[in-house]
This record gives structure tokens, sequence and C-alpha cells, in this order.
């Protein structure tokens, strides 16, 4: 968790909003800060998290986390994570025995299929158990992410579905939040991929978008973050719209100041 | 503004981006007409129903239809609470209905719609859907129907799009400064030339629209008087102005290629003591001394 992104958002462990859904993108560098933040944000906060990590290890993840302040094990073997590994499950769905149809079901179909045996397991890993469990504040869905299922073979409509699902029955229904990261692809005409962001976009109320610098990589300045709320709950509400930070990530924290303004140059 | 989007009927197009959403202007295009007496339904697919009923008092909601097509659109639940036949068999239903009056129908949002069912067949049902005020042969009172789709501008290939557009009767897109939204307004009447007009507006908490006249007036930036001016023509290493004297010496002074009379003497009778010019030549070695012309046997 880094407080100065807290700052930003003006949010705290303590004052969790629910029902949202917020929509973390990167465009020419890695945004998978972003993720590492609201990982340990969430388990700071005492929230049930379940994590569909697809893109890298468990143990990848609670190193950072160790960093941030958080440890994934304790998390997971308390029962406050659920965690699907996609890098090893992923084999499973060839070596297991066929009782009940696996997350990542569709790796073994020959044409697109959807997404519905995924959405089941984070339906009832949210799910709030009625006995003997710890009081866990709000459930949360976490995606690390979602680009690479059409890389997969899924279609973009197919995934834009998974995450109405799940907004329907972790937003709506059980009033928690989702942080989904997708790619952008740029300059690479990828329409399957500018569908599915695009779609996004428009189904999220906040949307952090970090950049690359337009001219290139910088010692001192890693990139811009771009934040966009959107679908307040009223329509004229007073804080500012859209806000644009640069930020240098370091080894434990990230610093963020306004454009121009790195303590570098000052 | 809002009764001249909906007075022509047909379908309506509300075109919206990621950065100016929507479902605002379409929320208080809903109030507007349920306060003006018509019935309105309302295909939700995008947001639930709690959340689009949000910010509308009870006497509006009650006069609401809604089809709720968010929890469970491709009846992935299986516990028969999804509507039946999915979102062409909802929106057939919607126009085998047989009330009388005017109706309006407001799709939240049509760019779901297009992504989920093929465009002929969404293009066929929306024709259908808005014409229906004409295809009534008997004595029954003419049904006025205005069908209002929210579009997401980027989701869409400009195939679709064009079609959609072909389609509508009004379109209206969202776009704005940072500070204030504002609509442009096409209007395609039959046998007239289409017209638009832009529109500054806000959408206040309880769903009105508040006009404003246009953009906001940047402030001028005004020079600050307490800097002193500075004059730069002091300390200069250069002259900028020519003394009198330096001047009557400029104006005095004869041009090399401007033809005087008495240049014009001087040169014809060449002064005393004057000796006449020399040209003194050393050929090489490689030099003709043949003074012949090489042109005179040309026979010109």
């Amino acid at each position: 968790m880094f407080p100065e992104l807290n700052n930003l958002l003006n949010t705290t462990p303590d004052r969790v909003e629910q029902g949202k859904l917020t929509l973390l993108c990167d465009a020419k560098t890695d945004g998978s800060f972003l993720v590492h933040h609201f990982l340990s944000f969430y388990l700071k906060a005492n929230c049930k998290v379940c994590f569909v990590a697809l893109i890298q290890s468990f143990s990848h993840y609670n190193i950072v986390g160790q960093k941030l302040g958080v440890s994934l094990t304790t998390a997971r073997e308390r029962g406050q994570l659920m965690f699907l590994e996609g890098l090893k499950s992923s084999v499973d769905v060839f070596f297991r025995a066929e009782e009940k149809p696996h997350p990542l079901q569709f790796l073994r179909e020959a044409n697109a299929g959807n997404l519905q045996p995924l959405y089941e397991f984070v339906r009832e890993a949210l799910q709030p158990m009625d006995k003997g469990e710890a009081a866990w504040r709000c459930p949360v869905l976490l995606v690390d992410d979602v680009s690479v299922l059409l890389s997969l073979g899924v279609g973009a409509v197919a995934v834009l579905d998974f995450i109405h699902y799940c907004r329907a029955a972790v937003c709506c229904e059980l009033q928690g939040n989702m942080v989904v990261l997708a790619h952008d692809s740029g300059d690479a005409e990828d329409e399957e991929n500018d569908i599915l962001l695009n779609g996004l976009s428009h189904q999220s109320h906040l949307i952090l978008r970090a950049e690359g610098l337009a001219t290139g990589f910088c010692r001192d300045v890693h990139g811009q973050l771009r934040v966009l709320w959107r679908r307040p709950p009223q329509p004229t509400a007073q804080r500012d719209r859209s806000l644009i930070y640069q930020y240098k990530i370091q080894d434990k924290s990230v610093s963020f100041f306004a454009r121009g303004l790195s303590p570098a140059v000052l | 503004m809002l009764e001249s989007v909906l007075a022509s009927g047909g379908l309506v197009l509300l075109r919206d981006s990621v950065e100016w959403e929507g479902r605002s202007l379409l929320k208080a295009l809903i109030k507007k007409s349920v306060l003006c007496g018509e019935q309105v339904h309302i295909l939700g697919c995008e947001v639930s129903e709690e959340e689009f009923r949000d910010g509308f008092d009870v006497s509006i909601n009650s006069q609401l239809v809604y089809h709720d097509l968010f929890r469970d659109p491709l009846n992935w639940s299986k516990t028969g609470e999804a509507l039946p036949e999915g979102a062409l068999g909802a929106l057939r239903a919607m126009y085998r209905r047989t009330d009388p009056g005017p109706v309006i129908i407001a799709l939240d949002s049509l760019s779901w719609l297009l992504l989920h069912l093929p465009c002929t067949t969404l293009c066929q049902t929306l024709h259908t859907l808005s014409q229906q005020d004409t295809c009534s042969g008997d004595s029954s009172p003419v049904k006025r129907v205005c069908v209002l789709g929210l579009l997401h501008e980027e989701l869409h290939g400009p195939g679709p799009m064009g079609a959609l557009s072909s389609l509508a009767q009004t379109e209206v897109t969202l776009s704005g400064t940072a500070s204030q939204t504002s609509a442009h307004i096409l209007y395609r009447r039959p046998r007239q030339r289409p017209t638009h007009k832009i529109q500054w507006f806000s959408i206040l908490p309880d769903f009105s629209v508040d006009l404003q006249g246009g953009p906001p007036l940047e402030s001028q930036p005004h020079p600050d008087p307490d800097t002193p001016l500075v004059d730069p023509t002091t300390h200069l290493t250069f002259n900028l102005r020519l003394s009198k004297k330096e001047k009557e010496a400029k104006d005095s002074l004869t041009l090399p290629f401007q033809f005087s009379s008495e240049k014009q003497q001087a040169l014809l009778c060449p002064g005393s003591g004057q000796a006449t010019s020399h040209i003194f030549y050393e050929p090489d070695a490689y030099d003709d001394p043949d003074q012949e012309d090489p042109d005179d046997d040309l026979d010109i």
C-alpha cells in the first residue's frame, strides 16, 4: 500500500468505499505496482480478497507484498485470501479428473468459450460463509490481468460478460469492490483489446491509467498516472473529475508529484 | 432542448464516451417524459435496477416499467429468474404490447445489445419498434413510439455506427470542455435537410437539466501593472538612430549603379592625363592561337 496514492485517491484502509469497480490500465509501461498497491490495501483493510492471478506466481506477489507490509501466506492460511494461481493451475486442467469444470476450463475448448466456470469460482470464493468465520469487511475481486485472456483465445465480448457477471455478483449483490488490470496496446492496432478496454472503462467507477513518458525512459520519473473518476453518486460531485501526476517507483514505495516538479529537477 | 429531442419520435441515439458519460442525460430525458405523462419502459443491461432508479423520487419510480437484463443476461444462474429468450425476446415483447398513448422505450444500453446481437437483427428490431405508429391500419389511436438508445461511441466500428445513424431520427453526441458538457444534436426530419445545434448544459442532482448559454469565457490574462517597464533601447552596442550630419552624408552619397548626368560626362570624356588601358595577355601552351571564328563556316 502506498500512502501517497491513498492521499491522491482520498481513501484509507479504514474508510473503504463499497460497490466500486476500479480499472487499472497501463500504456507503454508496467502498471503492476498498482496491483500490488490494491492487494496490500485491501488486505490491510481486513477485506476478503479473491485474487485471480494469471500473470505471476504466488511467491512473486508474496515477496512484493512483504515489502509493503502484508504476508500473503498468512492471509491465505486464515482464509482472508483466495488465490487462483493461473500459471500453476492451468496445468491441472489437463491432468485432473473432470469432476467439476475447472476455473480455467476455457483452455481446453477448441473454440472461444465463455468464462462461466471462472465466474462460478469467484462467486464461490467470495460467498459469505455462515459458520465460524471471522467477519471480513467486504469482498474484493482482483484480476491480474484480463488482457492475457484475449491472448489465450477468449473473445473480448466473453471477457466483458465475465466482468459483467462479477460486477453483478461482487459489486451489486455482495456490495464489494473489484480491481481489474488491463493493458492498452496503444499504437499496435488490436481491435479486440480496444473493445475490451473501452468496454471496461464504461463500466468502471474509477480509472487509473499509468503511462510511460512521451519522451522516453527517464531515471527520475518513471511515468505518469492519470486518475479519472466516472459515475459519481451525484452528477455534480465536487471533487475533481480527473488528475494527472508523475511518479517514481522506489524499493518499498512510490512517490507522486505534480508534472514537472520531480525532486530531481527542483 | 429535451422536448425537441423527443418530439419527433422514432429512434434517438445518445452517443457518449468514456470521458463524457450519457447515462445522466438519459435519466433526465426519462424524468422529463414521465412528468409529461408518457409511459416509459426501460431495458436495463449495464447497471443494476437499484443504481438506475437511484436519484429519481418515488412518484417517478412508480411510473417506470423496468425490464432487468443486468442480473443474469446470459442465463448462467439457471434459476429461471432471467428474462426468457434473452435480450431479443425482451425487445420483441415490447412491441407486442397494446397499451395506447405515446411511449418511450429506453435502452441502457444499445451498445450492450449491439455487442451481443447481430447488427442486422438489432437494426431490424429497432426499425420495427420505432415505426409502430405508422403501421396500425385500424381506428386505434396513433401510438407515438420513441426509442431512446444509449450508445458508447468507442466500442463500435464505423459499419454498425453508420447503420444505426441511418436509422435514427435524432442523434445527440456528448462532449465538452474541462468544466462543462455540451450536446451536439442532429435532427433528421423526413423530406428536410438535417439540422443541428449545439447546447451547453449541466445535469442537476435531481436529474433536471440546466441549460447554459455557451462555453464559459476564459478570462483574458491581464498584464501585470506592478512590473516596471524596462526600456530596451538603453545600453546598446549599435546605433538605432542617425544624427543630422550623418543623415546629410548618407543622402549625398551617390549609389554605384545610379546613373546621373555628371557620371555620364565622366565616362564619355576620358579625363586629362588618363592613359587608355591595355590588356596584356600571355598565352598558355594549350591555348589555340588561331583567331578564326569556328562558327564562320555555318551557313546562317
